[in-house]
């Protein structure tokens, strides 16, 4: 496939905080993109978020006025996606969804399509197992927000072709993302590393060593960490690290990696971060 | 729920105090009207929106094209400047 026909019709599956925002990247690159989600609430509320998005991003100076805004249409069928030319999943990170929801697709799309699972922490060959054509299957863990942060770690399973390697290195260029081609293993790098330090920051939280704030800002200013682990936490989502540290612990054994109380604590107070409007900060209204 | 005109801060005294009030409140931390919020041991960038957001709300503004600049939201003073720029503008603009 040419550099056009990839990006001739992406589709993204599952408008929470991340196809939300990697839609913005998308459309704020000129591509076309089909959103999907079950929920046609939050299909409503993506438009109004993207819109938000696509104003942070040129504010940020991630996109110039001057550039075309691809057109957004959004779903609530994955039967939707037959023409789609690439497809990213990224819905929750729960492995029995994820493998339900990339089988669904790719039992939809064109052999040969590009499929790609925005999956922090699940391994790309887990994944791939429910599939007809796991060749077809590469892991792009962007991060958040993903039409911010450049760089994008790129993970090749066992199964994954040089043709999909292919298409998958135009799709991140057009994009504008730098991407770090990594091997399968649970969390890949970037959130083997981050999640659970993040799990040792609450502990130290929990444990009252230190405000939230004093950690941020001792990891910021003597570290040189741009956000700080607690900050960075509710920019990922409490919910969605909860859900990345049981992956990370389930496959490592690893202690360091079972999430501590007081995180599950936030999480069942509804306390989830940035897009709450709470976790560790107040945030006022929620922000997209 | 937007704001009648007799109550819109309009001039750079009042603009400047409503934004020293409102980063005040937000993050719980006084600001000199020329600090950088976004260098090292300020604000996250991020924050920058709701900048955005706040000045449209509150001073009856649309900031738009090549003013959505991260350069216009740095210092209390850049905002204020921003914001009586437009109302100037919007004032010539209107033919009144």
């Amino acid at each position: 496939m040419t550099d056009d026909q990839i990006a001739a019709q992406l589709a993204v599956l599952g408008a929470g905080v991340m196809g939300v925002s990697i839609t913005t990247l998308a459309l704020g690159h000129g591509l076309p993109v089909l959103l999907i989600d079950v929920d046609a609430t939050k299909l409503d509320q993506a438009h109004i978020d993207i819109a938000k998005q696509l104003r942070l991003a040129q504010l940020m100076g991630a996109r110039s006025a001057e550039e075309s805004i691809g057109e957004l249409v959004t779903s609530t069928s994955v039967h939707d996606a037959t023409e789609a030319t690439a497809v990213i999943e990224a819905i929750t990170e729960v492995v029995e969804l994820k493998s339900k929801s990339l089988s669904e697709l790719s039992a939809v799309v064109r052999p040969g399509t590009l499929l790609v699972s925005n999956t922090s922490s699940i391994p790309i060959d887990e994944l791939a197992e429910s599939l007809a054509r796991p060749d077809e299957l590469i892991g792009v863990h962007f991060m958040n927000p993903p039409y911010l942060i450049e760089t994008v770690e790129v993970i090749r399973g066992a199964h994954t072709s040089d043709a999909t390697m292919e298409a998958v290195t135009s799709l991140l260029a057009i994009l504008g993302r730098k991407a770090v081609v990594v091997r399968d293993a649970p969390g890949f790098v970037t959130s083997r590393i981050l999640h659970p330090m993040i799990n040792d920051a609450v502990r130290v939280v929990q444990t009252g060593t230190a405000t939230a704030s004093a950690v941020d800002a001792l990891m910021q200013g003597c570290l040189g960490h741009r956000t700080g682990p607690l900050r960075t936490a509710d920019l990922i989502g409490l919910d969605n690290l909860v859900d990345s540290l049981r992956v990370l612990h389930e496959r490592t054994g690893d202690p360091g990696c079972l999430p501590c109380e007081l995180l599950l604590d936030k999480v069942r107070q509804g306390h989830l971060g940035r897009k709450s409007g709470r976790g560790f900060y107040q945030y006022g209204e929620a922000l997209p | 729920m937007s704001l009648s005109a007799s109550r819109i801060p309009d001039s750079t005294d009042a603009i400047e105090q409503n934004l020293l009030r409102y980063l005040q409140s937000r993050t719980t931390t006084r600001w000199e009207p020329d600090r950088d919020l976004f260098a090292t041991g300020g604000l996250s960038s991020l924050f920058a929106m709701e900048l955005v957001v706040y000045l449209e709300k509150s001073f009856d503004v649309s900031i738009m094209g090549a003013d959505l600049r991260l350069d216009n939201f740095r210092t209390v003073h850049a905002m204020t400047a921003l914001v009586r720029r437009l109302q100037a503008h919007r004032a010539g603009g209107s033919g009144a």
